[in-house]
């Protein structure tokens, strides 16, 4: 009995730990003991914020990269290299552009060493089995973004892999092209057509990954870690209208809003300790726009955030950065998958220009600990000038290097816009003079 | 990095052949008759040289265009194969990175012409009395002008070959061969052919310079059009510098109508973006070829070599192959490496010391500063005045779309000249009007090398957005303000790229331009081009070494200090778009 479930995993992984080295030559540990096993016939959706570490998982699992600790087994052996039977799909398609689609799909056969006979009659299978028929000898350049990753598919397939991965394949394409894809693939995969056994996609898009997948497993943020597995027992083909569609996909974004956080909105912690913070770059134009569409009905401060991210035509991902930023600054709570103005919030929705950059200078100051800082640095020093170095340093010792670029991206920004400080570009420094 | 798109194979008529095979097979079997030719010239003893020398006669220059354009093609494919290896091993090892690219920048440095002063001496002595050995100094001469910025622009593509490209190529179990064939190349192919189009422009002016050479005793007058000219000014034949002048035109119009174009439009398809835009680059010679049928049934069986090929399946043993990986590097294999580099280093330093002070002293060492810092002047005020007169021009063309389409190619062409087959014309002009040496043989280093300026203005001035010259235009932005508002900022990237090639020409050429002669007359202007060539003609070498040295250390100190920046702030502030 036991033996039997072992030989049906094609994917074992086991306590999987990932870190990168930090600016300060540290380690940050994005992935902590990560376990998944994928069994033949299914397909499983890793669903996480950006940063989660949820591709980093994919590419240990695809043999780029290699785990810290932890053990991560493809078919009951250890992954150490690009495993056969795996092949991958990539967001940006990853097509080869001085090579035509039909050559691009042999690749992977080349390199196999399959002889040309076949290899021609197995590309060429592909390409029509995918939709890609009359394209032959295009170049990527003449293709659509559908259409390439039309392309993607096809050269992935064309291996046959056990197991197939993608990597947020639909989230370079539009939104229509991107549901005809989705539904074509899911076509296939129902009337068995497609020559895998199981399928692990990366997605941050709920709905997506409801439509789509059997089993759904949810990532927290730093580190990255499995916070809970969703089963996804709806029929196919799936409708996003279903009421039971729908509920599932409200209750996966409380799920994802609800958890506690290192930025969630408990008074006590934050104040003078959270330097650290990750601050992603949102423009300050695009908050006060939130607010005041939060303010003006038909959401009257309350908003459902599915609902708003449609709306608004912005992904899980987006919506939730959004969303943060403003209840950092406490102009909004984040609670149960929705959003809702606080009293500041509702107070600037209705000030002039001038009147909510004092409010906006006034609650950076007070809760965005790393921005209080360099205003108290800058006051403190008698020539009130202080390098961008002063400041990159001490976050480097909390976060990467890339972490810390975007986060003095938006502290330059914010900052600028509150005319809280100024920011010399050239000279990377930071001073209280306004330039005249 | 197939032929494929040229040979898609419709079989049933493919075979039967049409009226562009006949033009084409003459075109092919004419290249392969000259080939053969030209090469069996090569085998030749030393002695044949002198039993029938250059001749002035103009109906030999077809036969001296073939010698000097034959000698072209060996070095860059010298040159090709030198990057192909040397660029891959720095890009792909970190250890041998540290070395092989510092070196590289130094190699850039090194004033070609003088290269030449030991490598004739060095090659003479491998075929001794075999006009072979004298041919390979003059290739390996005109190899150093062209190997380094091919293989920087081959390394740095390598370097930056997009991630997702790698991660695709590495999933789909591309071995390491393949991998370089089929993404690496490719990728770098746009670049590299664009430098090596460069190259070869600035290949013509040092294979002239090189083929009549006097080292000390040793002299060496290979047939070709170099050899021509420096006989022509010899026995001041102003009409037969005409003729040679006329020759060199001919064949650069050859080499860019059946070479390069060809390639360049060929190779398009290798443009590394995700839409297509913008007009493809076109050729006759490529298109003749894609018309026909037979000939393009008969490169079948190349087009699938060349794919056996990169799928060969080369593998490195077990051991070298480099497993993924969390681990950082050996420190302790580092820091071998590192005293290892230093030993080496400290050694060859010593070595050429000791070479230098048997004979020299450190007077010389000032000597060869000052007229180093002579030259340097020199150049620095060219490059200046160069910039005065054509930044204008090239804006006032490259803003008029139409004229730019014809200028431009002319410009490139101009670069291409070898400029110092017209240095006679302006020796004669100074000996004439008895003008001062120091001052009016300056302009000839820079004769080659202003086009560059030239042409990368107009190139920028093209490129700059119409809206924002409709801004400034609206804004009643003129004058003085619109020059310095407008237009500099847009087009400085463009004028540094022109300007840094241009001053890295003219050291080149000052070796040929401080020295210039006209039958008996011999010319000079003091500066360390003239210092270095001197030597070279009285066999010193170890000033012509101390002469090399403070030139490399002057050229690397101006670039990273002058240069580098400039680029580097034209980069970050004034890129558009």
């Amino acid at each position: 009995m036991l033996d039997t479930s072992k030989e049906a995993n094609l994917l074992d992984i086991r306590g999987v730990c990932r870190s990168f080295p930090k600016g300060s030559g540290e380690e940050i540990l994005v992935l902590e003991k990560v376990d998944l096993t994928i069994r033949s016939g299914e397909i499983v959706g890793l669903l996480g914020r950006s940063g989660s570490g949820k591709s980093t998982l994919l590419r240990i699992i695809a043999g780029l990269i290699a785990p810290t600790a932890g053990d991560a087994r493809c078919r009951g052996e250890t992954i150490i290299g690009p495993p056969n039977g795996v092949s991958m799909v990539f967001q940006s398609f990853a097509l080869f552009p001085w090579l035509t689609v039909l050559q691009n799909v042999e690749l992977g056969l080349e390199a196999l060493g399959i002889e040309n006979a076949e290899r021609r009659k197995r590309a060429l299978a592909a390409i029509d089995l995918i939709g890609l028929d009359g394209f032959e000898s295009a170049y990527p350049k003449e293709l659509s973004g559908g259409m390439r990753q039309r392309v993607g598919f096809a050269r992935a397939l064309v291996v046959h892999p056990d197991l197939l991965l993608m990597d947020e394949p639909f989230s370079a394409l539009d939104v229509l092209t991107a549901e005809t894809l989705r539904t074509d693939l899911i076509d296939l995969w129902i009337e068995g057509r497609l020559p895998i056994k199981s399928v692990l996609m990366v997605t941050h898009n709920i709905e997506e990954a409801v439509l789509m997948c059997d089993r759904i497993l949810v990532f927290s943020s730093n580190p990255g870690r499995v916070a809970s597995e969703i089963k996804v027992d709806l029929p196919h083909p799936r409708n996003r209208l279903d009421p039971a569609f729908r509920q599932l996909v409200d209750s996966i974004y409380a799920r994802m809003t609800q958890r506690p956080e290192p930025k969630a909105p408990t008074l006590e912690g934050i104040h003078g300790t959270g330097v650290g913070m990750v601050l992603n770059h949102v423009s300050s134009n695009v908050l006060s726009g939130l607010i005041e569409t939060l303010a003006a009905p038909p959401y009257n401060g309350h908003a459902d955030l599915p609902v708003l991210a449609g709306h608004l035509q912005l992904e899980a991902d987006e919506i939730f950065h959004l969303g943060e930023s403003l209840q950092l600054l406490r102009f909004a709570q984040l609670s149960e998958g929705d959003l809702m103005l606080t009293d500041a919030g509702k107070r600037f929705a209705n000030m002039e220009t001038d009147a909510r950059k004092r409010l906006f200078a006034e609650h950076m100051i007070n809760y965005v600990p790393v921005i209080g800082l360099v205003r108290r640095v800058l006051d403190e020093r008698p020539s009130h000038t202080a390098p961008e170095a002063r400041f990159r340093n001490e976050l480097e010792d909390y976060m990467s290097e890339q972490a810390a670029d975007e986060t003095l991206k938006t502290i330059v920004s914010w900052g600028r816009y509150a005319e809280l400080f100024a920011y010399d570009e050239q000279s990377e420094t930071f001073s209280l003079e306004n330039p005249h | 990095m197939t032929l494929d798109d040229i040979l898609t194979p419709r079989l049933g008529q493919a075979l039967r052949p049409n009226i562009w095979d006949i033009v084409a097979l003459v075109l092919v079997v004419g290249a392969m008759v000259l080939i053969v030719y030209g090469g069996a010239q090569t085998t030749l003893p030393l002695s044949a040289l002198d039993a029938s020398p250059v001749s002035l006669d103009p109906a030999h220059l077809p036969v001296y265009a073939l010698r000097t354009t034959m000698r072209m093609l060996l070095a860059i494919v010298c040159s090709i194969i030198f990057t192909l290896c040397y660029a891959t091993l720095a890009a792909k090892s970190r250890r041998a990175e540290m070395v092989l690219i510092p070196l590289l920048d130094i190699l850039q440095s090194v004033p070609i012409l003088g290269f030449l002063t030991f490598t004739v001496v060095f090659f003479l002595n491998l075929f001794p009395g075999q006009v072979f050995g004298a041919e390979l100094a003059c290739v390996f001469a005109i190899f150093t002008s062209q190997a380094w910025n091919m293989t920087f622009s081959l390394y740095q593509s390598i370097r930056n070959v997009p991630k997702d490209l790698e991660e695709a190529s590495q999933s789909f179990h591309l071995s390491g061969w393949q991998r370089f064939w089929r993404l690496d190349v490719p990728f770098a192919m746009p670049g590299l052919i664009w430098n090596t189009m460069m190259s070869m422009s600035g290949g013509w002016f040092f294979v002239v310079a090189s083929e009549a050479i006097t080292v000390g005793n040793t002299t060496v007058t290979l047939p070709g059009i170099g050899s021509y000219v420096a006989l022509g000014i010899e026995k001041q034949d102003l009409p037969a510098i005409g003729y040679a002048i006329l020759t060199m035109l001919l064949v650069i119009i050859a080499y860019d109508q059946f070479l390069f174009r060809p390639v360049v439009a060929w190779a398009d398809k290798f443009r590394f973006e995700q839409t297509a835009s913008g007009a493809a680059p076109s050729s006759w010679m490529l298109d003749l070829f894609r018309r026909t049928r037979a000939l393009r049934a008969l490169t079948a069986p190349f087009a699938a070599t060349n794919r056996a090929f990169s799928n060969l399946h080369v593998r490195l043993p077990e051991g070298l192959r480099l497993p993924v990986t969390t681990r950082s590097p050996s420190r302790l294999v580092d820091a071998l490496w590192l005293a290892l580099i230093a030993v080496a280093t400290g050694y060859a330093g010593w070595l050429a010391y000791r070479f230098m002070s048997r004979t020299l002293n450190l007077g010389d060492l000032f000597a060869a500063v000052g007229d180093g810092f002579i030259t340097l002047v020199r150049v620095l005020v060219l490059i200046s005045l160069a910039s005065l007169i054509w930044v204008p021009i090239g804006v006032w063309i490259g803003l008029r779309p139409k004229f730019a389409e014809r200028v431009q190619p002319l410009a490139q062409f101009l670069a291409a000249f070898p400029a110092n087959l017209a240095f006679p014309v302006f020796v004669v002009i100074i000996v004439r009007y008895d003008l001062n040496a120091n001052i009016w043989l300056s302009p000839l280093m820079i004769l080659g090398t202003q086009w560059y300026i030239l042409f990368n203005v107009i190139a920028g001035a093209s490129a700059f957005p119409s809206d924002l010259r409709e801004a400034a235009g609206s804004f009643h932005l003129q004058g003085w303000r619109w020059w310095t508002k407008v237009i500099l900022p847009g087009i400085f990237p463009y004028y540094i790229t022109g300007a840094i090639t241009a001053s890295g020409g003219s050291w080149n050429a000052s070796i040929v331009a401080e020295v210039a002669s006209w039958g008996n007359t011999h010319l000079m202007a003091r500066g360390l081009g003239s210092y270095i060539a001197q030597a070279t003609a009285a066999g010193d070498f170890p000033r012509v070494v101390l002469g090399i040295v403070v030139m490399c250390v002057i050229v690397t100190l101006s670039n990273r200090l002058i240069w580098r920046p400039l680029y580097a702030f034209g980069e970050r502030r004034l890129r558009l778009g």
